[in-house]
């Protein structure tokens, strides 16, 4: 009886695994010789920028924390969120904030907000798990230094992500965030009004440097928070940013590779 | 502490090609070498600071920085104007003596207060500053004064108000003729 139904499809598997379509896509056996599992990791452009082999040790839950792992996953789960909240969202002064209410009661499924936002903050935490336990791993030495700089980078990108996110909202606590974060940028040296070496900046008695094209300027697009603003912010959170930290994260899963796998542990 | 089990050894950098195989660039070949760097650089370099440009539009549609409010008649002593707080980011008050123009750009942080008219007092939504109609700072973390900017007459009569001066009542420059509308 079992074999009656088990026969049909275990013949129509062996179809399908046979067909052009398959072994183009497959060009490998099933993974159960250690050849076979090289092969799978090598063919397949996501799974060939991890290492064909790991330590045991090294990939033990109490070495890594899975930390870059959680930090992986909350960057896709915003991705995915981000995206669906994109289709309600309209980057405008006069929209903005409705937009944001109607996605938490107007639409299905309004937890997406939530999702997205709380994702975005676990995130920021992973990020900062994940580069202490390198830290104190020591996994930074030679030949990791160029991966810890990526990382860097990657947090700063993180961070950027956090800050350019939390003005898309337009309320009360997003304007004044952003007024008083990018305040900072006036203190660019040479390229902020009130950074160092920008008052030397002259050309006769006019100041080269000025609030209309500081680097305070490029960040708002204009002299203070407002719809240039939200739009700038809005490019960034959604295209630019994204875009760079895949692209560098690519980097770093590759380079993990390079260096000879996930560190040993000490 | 029980030795560290081996590492496996990090992949050795490809050993430097023999000095020979970095080779000469020849007489003929430099010229081509040169103009086509030369181009690649030059198109990156333009590429990248029209990019930049890009960011810093030729028009602006804020409000001048400079921009006649009234005529001195229309505000009364004692009173804080907030009606051109909104869209040019300044106080106008008229004292006993004449008139001043405020920032509204908090010494603190860089948020805007709000004119609160039952306590007489400027008051930040973000840390708590709180400063006279005066733009003195009495409470909360703002460290200096509110800065005032430029007034004076216009030709026909009206407060003219010029934001791209600032005066620092901390630098002394609250006794600036130009800081201030004398008015009997
Ligand atoms: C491709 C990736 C992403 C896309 C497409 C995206 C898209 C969006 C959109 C459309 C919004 C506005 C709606 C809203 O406020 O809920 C938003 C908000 C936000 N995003 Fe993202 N996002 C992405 C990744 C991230 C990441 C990696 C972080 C931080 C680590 C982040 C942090 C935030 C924050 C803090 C907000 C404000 C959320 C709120 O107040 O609800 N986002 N994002
Ligand atoms: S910005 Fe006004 S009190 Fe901090």
């Amino acid at each position: 009886m079992l074999n009656r139904i088990l026969a049909p499809l275990s013949a129509a598997w062996k179809e399908a695994t046979d067909s052009q379509v398959w072994t183009s896509i497959f060009r490998h056996g099933k993974p159960v010789s250690n050849r076979n599992r090289a092969l799978v990791m090598m063919s397949n452009v996501f799974l060939h920028l991890h290492p064909v082999k790991s330590r045991k040790a090294g990939i033990k839950l109490r070495y890594t924390w899975c930390m870059g792992g959680i930090t992986f996953f909350l960057f896709l789960v915003l991705t995915f969120t981000g995206l669906l909240l994109m289709f309600y969202y309209r980057p405008t002064v006069e929209y903005a904030y409705a937009d944001i209410v109607d996605l938490q009661e107007h639409v299905p499924l309004g937890i997406m907000r939530e999702l997205h936002r709380w994702g975005a903050h676990a995130m920021v935490i992973t990020v900062w798990l994940h580069m202490l336990r390198v830290f104190m791993t020591g996994s930074y030495k030679p030949p990791r230094e160029f991966n810890w700089g990526i990382g860097v980078v990657l947090l700063v990108l993180t961070l950027l992500l956090s800050f350019t996110g939390y003005l898309l909202p337009w309320d009360q606590l997003a304007i004044w965030a952003i007024a008083v974060g990018s305040n900072m940028a006036r203190a660019t040296p040479l390229l902020g009004t009130e950074g160092p070496l920008s008052a030397s900046l002259t050309l006769g008695d006019i100041s080269l440097i000025n609030a209309g094209n500081d680097a305070r300027f490029a960040l708002l697009g204009a002299r203070s928070v407002g719809q240039p603003t939200l739009l700038r912010f809005y490019v960034l959170h959604c295209v630019g940013l994204p875009l760079a930290a895949a692209f560098l994260m690519a980097v770093h899963f590759w380079r993990v590779r390079k260096d000879g796998g996930i560190s040993g542990p000490m | 502490m029980p030795d560290p089990p081996a590492q496996p050894a990090a992949p050795k950098p490809a050993p430097r090609r023999a000095a020979s195989a970095a080779k000469k660039v020849t007489r003929r070949e430099f010229p081509f070498l040169a103009i086509g760097w030369g181009m690649f650089t030059a198109a990156m370099a333009a590429g990248l600071t029209a990019a930049g440009r890009f960011m810093f539009p030729n028009v602006l549609t804020e409000p001048p920085s400079t921009f006649t409010a009234g005529f001195p008649d229309d505000f009364a002593i004692g009173v804080v104007d907030t009606r051109f707080k909104e869209r040019y980011q300044v106080w106008i008050v008229r004292d006993e003596e004449g008139i001043y123009a405020l920032s509204t750009i908090c010494t603190h942080l860089g948020c805007t207060p709000n004119w609160l008219e039952a306590e007489a007092k400027f008051k930040c939504p973000c840390h708590g500053s709180g400063f006279y109609a005066t733009g003195i700072n009495f409470e909360g973390p703002a460290p200096r004064p509110l800065e005032r900017v430029g007034v004076s007459l216009a030709e026909d009569g009206q407060v003219l108000i010029d934001k791209s001066r600032l005066f620092k009542f901390e630098a002394g420059q609250w006794n600036d003729p130009a800081s201030f509308l004398p008015l009997t």
